[in-house]
């Protein structure tokens, strides 16, 4: 009996560390890219989604094409960064994701899923007056 | 809804049937809408009759899925064409090259499966961007670098298939490369190198197994389809230098180069930089000028009374901080034997960056970070670009010939200096200089087609200099491998014989670098 027991705690232990080998496990996501940290609590909805897939090249500071040519475009008659607007509606954040402007490429439901581009419409909306 | 070429319509909903039942619906895409976001932004077709655009497109996520598409596009013999995260752009984007063929779209194939950080290498699938790779190794503070292309959003799969580059001393991205895994076209999925012995750890440390080495065939090719890939990637070095250095003299180009290739065949220099000549930039009118119709005299003259060089090249080194400091002293030495070469040093950075460097570098992917920063590049009416990208021996001789040549072409065709008034020359791969030509795509039909016309006529240029290009356009595919014809086309009709035995049916990206299936082969002639 003991010594059965003392190989019932051998096979626990193996089977223990055999789990735990694997020094990093696949993980499977969702289609994201990102340099951002994760989100902490309190973001608004689409927050993640536009660090994740517009902030490369429309946040702020250096070498951000896309706030850089809104910058040449407008003026500064509107503000050149895309999360500062007040005045962009869904249905052209939507177009322009889908059909592309300019040098800004056409984005697949593979990239940016219809949800992750509902979600960053309305973050994109999150401040226009009603 | 449209069909592919040579697919009766019948046939075509039961394989569209057959793949959702394997995908599931939402992961088949057939209608206008959502096919259309699969056509290329950038391509140089747009609005004409000739842009091929895709019939369906399917997204599975994992070997299994890819080896049930590879079947069903087998049995009805659809025409697929596989892309990774898609963002080809200037190259072909995502759309195919056969119009009416089926997108097979990995980018739902998007897992980093490891990185690691004592042997340097990663093992990722095809839809991983360089961004997600960068991520993972923050995330996990591993102690190693990746090597982007200039755009952070393509997958390091698909970019070292294309052998494209970057800039570090991983900058050759099919060289740095270690195994693969291939679902072939009769659903078999083969594994190379160390990856073809089981329970082998060294699949992402040795390349090349035991054999003849295939992985070379699934680059630039239809031969199947890439579902993972190893990459060696460079341990974070304590440090970078750069250096330029400046030279007076039209002549001294030969020297330049000479040296230059010295230093990059030794391995004392080992990434990617440009030779220069500052002259071909600069809006002062009296420059302009002496470019159109000014002697190299004249030019001289300019060079030594504004003080800046005839010709330069900002040398990159990477590695431990005293030995980065050895390399361009040795550098400066060799540059020596060039009368009135000036030097100037460069920036100097420790690794890891702080957040406060970080956000001063506009231009971070020399230090393996990826970013998009690229596209500030080109003008405002730009709606995308494509390259023209000879490669030209490494020499002061062929660097002034090409020049020559190629402005040549560009007066008589656009009738102006060249699409851009600079002469890119890089050494992104090693011993050779790839010459990396940007040509604007606007909506515009009848600039597109002029420039079309353009891109031929240096192709054809090109080859009768005995210069070729290293990657294209889908549009140009067919023009270039006609270039590389040596013993009436042997290369080619060895790709056929390889296709023939291993894609009989025709299923993979038809037409691709000029390898056409045999049922196709007979329509093209």
């Amino acid at each position: 009996m003991k010594k059965l027991g003392a190989y019932l705690v051998v096979a626990l232990a193996f089977f223990l560390v055999a789990k735990a080998l694997p020094a990093q496990e696949a993980v499977p996501r969702s289609s994201s890219w990102t340099t951002a940290t994760t989100p902490s609590q309190g973001e608004p909805r689409g927050y993640v989604q536009y660090t994740n897939y517009c902030s490369m090249c429309h946040g702020e500071g250096v070498g951000k094409p896309g706030t850089l040519a809104l910058q040449a475009k407008y003026k500064g008659a509107v503000p050149a960064l895309l999360d500062k607007r007040t005045d962009l509606t869904q249905a052209l954040i939507k177009t322009y994701v889908r059909n592309g402007i300019s040098i800004m490429p056409i984005f697949r439901k593979t990239e940016i899923s219809d949800a992750d581009l509902d979600a960053i419409a309305a973050y994109l909306t999150r401040n226009n007056k009603q | 809804m449209r069909v592919p070429p040579g697919v009766s319509p019948s046939d075509f909903a039961a394989a569209i049937k057959q793949f959702e039942d394997a995908l599931g619906k939402e992961w088949v895409f057939t209608s206008e809408e959502d096919v259309d976001l699969y056509r290329d932004s950038y391509s140089p077709f747009w609005h004409e009759q000739e842009e091929p655009i895709p019939s369906a497109a399917v997204a599975p996520d994992g070997v299994e899925q890819v080896q049930a598409m590879v079947k069903i596009a087998n049995r009805y013999k659809i025409p697929l064409w596989t892309i990774s995260t898609g963002k080809n752009l200037g190259y072909g984007g995502s759309a195919p090259l056969l119009g009416g063929s089926v997108v097979l779209d990995l980018k739902r194939m998007n897992r980093v499966l490891e990185v690691n950080d004592k042997n340097h290498y990663a093992l990722v699938e095809p839809g991983v961007s360089y961004f997600d790779l960068y991520q993972h190794i923050q995330e996990k503070g591993l102690k190693v670098w990746i090597d982007p292309p200039d755009p952070g959003w393509g997958s390091p799969v698909g970019n070292a298939l294309e052998r494209g580059g970057g800039y570090t001393p991983m900058r050759d991205h099919f060289d740095c490369h270690c195994g693969m895994e291939v679902v072939l076209a009769n659903g078999d999925v083969v594994r190379t190198g160390m990856g073809a012995l089981p329970n082998a750890k060294t699949w992402q440390q040795y390349k090349y197994g035991f054999g003849p080495y295939v992985d070379g065939i699934f680059s630039q090719s239809n031969f199947g389809v890439v579902t993972k890939m190893g990459f060696w990637l460079f341990p974070q070095p304590e440090a970078f230098l750069s250096g330029t250095v400046m030279v007076s003299k039209h002549a001294d180009l030969f020297a330049l180069v000479e040296v230059f290739a010295n230093l990059l065949n030794s391995g004392t220099v080992q990434a990617t930089t440009t030779v220069v000549s500052p002259l071909a930039f600069g809006r002062d009118p009296e420059l302009a000028t002496l470019r159109a119709s000014g002697s190299t005299k004249d030019l001289e003259d300019y060079a030594a009374r504004k003080n800046v060089a005839y010709w330069s090249v900002s040398l990159p080194f990477y590695g431990s901080a005293k030995v980065v400091a050895a390399q361009w002293e040795y550098a400066r030495e060799k540059f020596s034997v060039i009368p009135g070469v000036r030097f100037q040093d460069g920036a100097s950075y420790r690794f890891p960056l702080d957040a406060e460097q970080l956000a001063k570098i506009t231009n971070p992917v020399p230090f393996g970070i990826p970013s998009l920063q690229t596209f500030t590049v080109g003008g405002p009416r730009s709606q995308g670009h494509m390259w023209f990208s000879p490669i030209i021996p490494m020499t002061g001789e062929s660097v002034l010939e090409a020049q020559q040549v190629f402005d040549q072409v560009f007066k008589e065709l656009s009738g102006s200096e060249g699409v851009t008034a600079s002469f890119p020359v890089w050494s992104f791969f090693a011993r050779a200089f790839v010459i990396i030509y940007f040509f604007p795509i606007e909506h515009d039909v009848e600039k597109n087609r002029r420039n079309r016309e353009i891109f031929r006529r240096l192709i054809k240029t090109s080859a009768e200099r005995g210069w070729g290009e290293y990657r294209t356009h889908t549009a140009f595919m067919g023009d270039i491998s006609d270039a590389y014809s040596f013993n009436d086309h042997a290369l080619r009709r060895l790709h056929e014989t390889m296709k023939d035995a291993l894609d009989p049916n025709g299923i993979l990206a038809a037409g691709k670098c000029g390898i056409w299936p045999k049922a196709m082969r007979k329509a093209k002639a």
